[in-house]
């Protein structure tokens, strides 16, 4: 993507930016017990650009969605107190905020680019021959330089997320609000989306707020931190290097990322002679794509060997093809080309091509933890879901229960036993799904981006388990675009290349 | 090439409103569906092969898209060939199957109609844009802009569902219940994943519908268009030949006596 655009729009309009002020102000979402917000003083100027920081549950994006007006009306929710934009209710300021939120998937509304962006300005009711040159120019501002009927299907995430902003710069509001919009993509999006964002506000002087566990991305852009307390209001308010430094220990504390108390790397003991458990050789990757027999090769070329006690991490642009190469390895893709082989001792009397095994026989070899870990949750109630691995081993119902018991009071799931596995927070989740690979004790750990959107306490814990999983001897494969977990843990690097993105996008039918 | 934004070659039919093709499929079909006879059926078709060789689509798209429907007539003109209602002369018996005059007839009368009635429909969507109807249902049809561009958008999910579907599977193999089981096994194999399915698209809907309304979609406060959806002269004379097929499809099938009103 260049950085230019072949069409220099006309400066956008400097914008009237919003105020913000909230007098007591609070929200309980209907059928909850407790207050998501209670009691928040808060007083935001005109073009003021605020970082707002809080423990997960503190009740950030309650917050964020109100002032978007997007929290519902009376039957949603009980709100106490006001929440006013410019001295009118944040519901009825429609048009003076936009937000941003975290999925990129979710945000995209029409097929096309061009489409999408005027979507805002259509339901705001701006006349059409206004529309065009608004929505040329948010696509010239956040650095998207593609034609207007380009489908939207075809964009990476961190492109997606810029569309989602230009969609909103396109409304021209005088606040913008961001909700985590880089905890999903990799660090090359995570800069486009920000400078994207700097450029936009310099243009238009629009008042800001972003919600962001990883601080370093924001810290040198906003003026000011908020720190909203669980307990309700607000822990603490001023200046971005001030708060950042008297509140440092409380923060790490609450899962943020404060640059300057960076999480522990676990210590790590390297088992002798580590015994392969799989060789790559010549090996070629790719997916069958929906309606066709053959796969299409994203990856070849690939030589690797995976050895017992060894982490090896698997990097490389989107779309290079890491996930599916790490699939291959898992034995749930079948190998595009080349041979992949377990060795006589791993696979223990059984075919030496993993894709051939059966699904029983994987559980005791090679266990995924997938990227997104609502795909492999199975039953309704954590307990449940761990005890499948081991019924499906046939292990006696003593040994069943010994091992889960276990495995939640090790990763901290004990107090979940009976919760459904869908309405836990995301570092549950995370937690839980590589629970339920270990449930099998097998003795190859694949992974997918086990580090995305994780808070540095998740981020923490998950480290310090998979170095004692290491030290046992268990061999490690983990998709990763995260520098700190490959410079904690990685034995071994696969770089794989950067392939044409353009063939590769997923979400097309 | 994706649902949402097919890859529809510049032609005449392209061009036309989504809205007007919409009503030639309605007119062609409601007409054909009045009576089941071969006459004016046959006459429909005749009348539409002639008009489908401007329909803007290679010779390869026209057989790929319109496959279907030269499957599904000759089956359902023989089954009714072989089990449809006997009247008329005894033209051949095996067993208790017996082929008479009428239900030759009849057969032949469905297979066409559905050759009659699937094709220009499927000619006339293949060329349509799911953003353009949308438009056009909205704009000239004026149909509720929230219930029209819910669609649309929700239409967008679906892509992503084989993706969805795809992880699904993966996960339940790597989680040891990906085979085995026998029927029972692939029941619940089909079932659970389509639950989680839907759990998951149910909760991206509502992350979607949250991303729209933040973007001041679902007020009651009007709307622009950004696309503007004409009807143009072009499309008048489109529905003018979807009647004039009608017509002639009925008329002769009055003159030739084998019309048989179905509500008579």
């Amino acid at each position: 993507m260049p950085e230019t655009s072949p069409f220099t729009p006309a400066p956008g309009p400097k914008i009237r930016a919003a105020q913000i002020h909230a007098r007591d102000w609070g929200w309980r979402h209907a059928g909850r017990h407790n207050q998501a917000v209670s009691r928040l003083d808060l007083h935001i100027e005109p073009g003021e650009r605020v970082l707002l920081l809080g423990a997960s549950g503190a009740g950030k994006s309650t917050l964020m969605h109100a002032l978007a007006g997007v929290l519902g009306d009376a039957e949603d929710g009980d709100e106490t107190g006001s929440l006013l934009i410019d001295g009118r209710r944040a519901a009825e300021a429609r048009g003076r905020v936009g937000l941003v939120l975290q999925d990129p998937d979710s945000q995209v509304v029409l097929a096309r680019v061009g489409d999408d962006v005027a979507f805002g300005c259509e339901n705001l009711a701006v006349p059409r021959a206004e529309i065009w040159p608004r929505v040329r120019r948010a696509l010239a501002e956040v650095g998207l330089d593609l034609p207007l009927d380009h489908p939207t299907s075809r964009l990476s995430g961190g492109q997606k997320q810029r569309l989602a902003l230009a969609g909103v710069l396109a409304m021209q509001p005088g606040l913008l609000l961001l909700d985590e919009p880089t905890a999903n993509l990799d660090p090359a999006g995570v800069i486009d989306v920000r400078d994207a964002v700097v450029r936009s506000l310099d243009q238009s002087g629009a008042t800001f707020v972003v919600i962001e566990h990883r601080v370093e991305v924001w810290q040198d852009i906003v003026d000011r931190v908020i720190v909203l307390d669980a307990a309700g209001g607000v822990l603490a308010d001023g200046a971005t290097r001030e708060i950042l430094s008297s509140q440092a220990e409380r923060l790490a504390q609450a899962g943020v990322w404060v640059p300057a108390l960076p999480p522990r790397f676990p210590t790590r003991h390297p088992i002798g002679h580590p015994q392969t458990l799989l060789r790559a050789e010549a090996l070629a990757v790719g997916r069958v794509p929906f309606g066709r027999r053959t796969a299409s090769v994203i990856a070849d070329a690939i030589t690797l060997d995976v050895r017992a006690g060894t982490a090896t991490v698997l990097t490389g642009p989107n779309g290079a093809g890491k996930s599916t190469l790490a699939l291959t390895l898992a034995g749930l893709l079948a190998p595009a080309g080349g041979a992949l082989r377990a060795s006589d001792g791993f696979a223990a009397g059984i075919n030496p091509q993993p894709h051939r095994w059966r699904s029983k026989q994987l559980l005791t070899r090679i266990g995924t933890v997938f990227q997104d870990p609502e795909h492999q949750f199975l039953a309704a109630t954590v307990r449940d879901d761990l005890l499948i691995g081991p019924r499906a081993l046939g292990l006696s119902p003593a040994e069943q229960t010994s091992r889960v018991d276990e495995l939640m009071r090790r990763l901290r799931l004990d107090h979940l036993a009976d919760a459904n596995p869908f309405t836990l927070s995301g570092g549950e989740k995370r937690r839980m799904s590589v629970a339920t690979v270990l449930a099998t004790r097998p003795r190859l750990l694949v992974l997918d981006e086990p580090t995305f959107g994780q808070d540095s306490r998740t981020w923490q814990e998950l480290l310090i388990l998979l170095a004692e999983l290491l030290d046992e001897g268990i061999a490690l494969i983990a998709v990763t675009h995260d520098a700190q977990f490959v410079s904690a843990l990685a034995d071994e690097e696969y770089r794989l290349g950067l392939p044409d993105p353009i063939t590769l996008a997923t979400g097309a039918l | 090439m994706s649902l949402l934004t097919p890859a529809i070659r510049p032609s005449v039919v392209a061009r036309l409103n989504p809205v007007a093709k919409l009503a030639v499929a309605l007119i062609v079909s409601c007409a054909l569906l009045l009576s089941i006879d071969w006459v004016s059926a046959g006459v429909a078709l005749l009348l539409e092969a002639v008009l489908l060789l401007w329909c803007g689509l290679s010779a390869r798209q026209f057989w790929l898209r319109t496959a279907p429907v030269w499957i599904a007539a000759p089956l359902a003109s023989i089954t009714t060939i072989l089990y449809g209602e006997d009247s008329g002369a005894l033209l051949g018996q095996v067993g208790f199957i017996s082929v008479t005059e009428g239900s030759a007839q009849l057969g032949l009368a469905i297979g066409l109609r559905v050759l009659a009635i699937g094709l220009p429909g499927i000619v006339l969507l293949a060329t349509t844009d799911p953003t353009d109807l949308a438009d056009g249902l909205a704009q000239v049809l004026r149909l509720p802009s929230r219930f029209v561009l819910g669609g649309l958008a929700g239409l967008r999910l679906v892509g992503m569902f084989i993706e969805d579907w795809h992880s699904l599977t993966l996960a339940r193999r790597a989680r040891g219940v990906g085979d085995g089981g026998g029927v029972q096994g692939a029941a619940r194999r089909f079932f659970g994943p389509a639950f989680s399915l839907l759990v998951i698209s149910v909760r991206r809907g509502s992350k979607l519908a949250t991303a729209m309304e933040a973007r001041g979609f679902g007020s009651d406060a009007p709307r622009t268009w950004a696309r503007p959806s004409r009807v143009r002269p072009a499309d008048a004379v489109l529905v003018g030949i979807g009647l004039a097929i009608a017509g002639i499809a009925i008329g002769v099938a009055v003159w030739a006596e084998t019309w048989s009103f179905v509500l008579a």
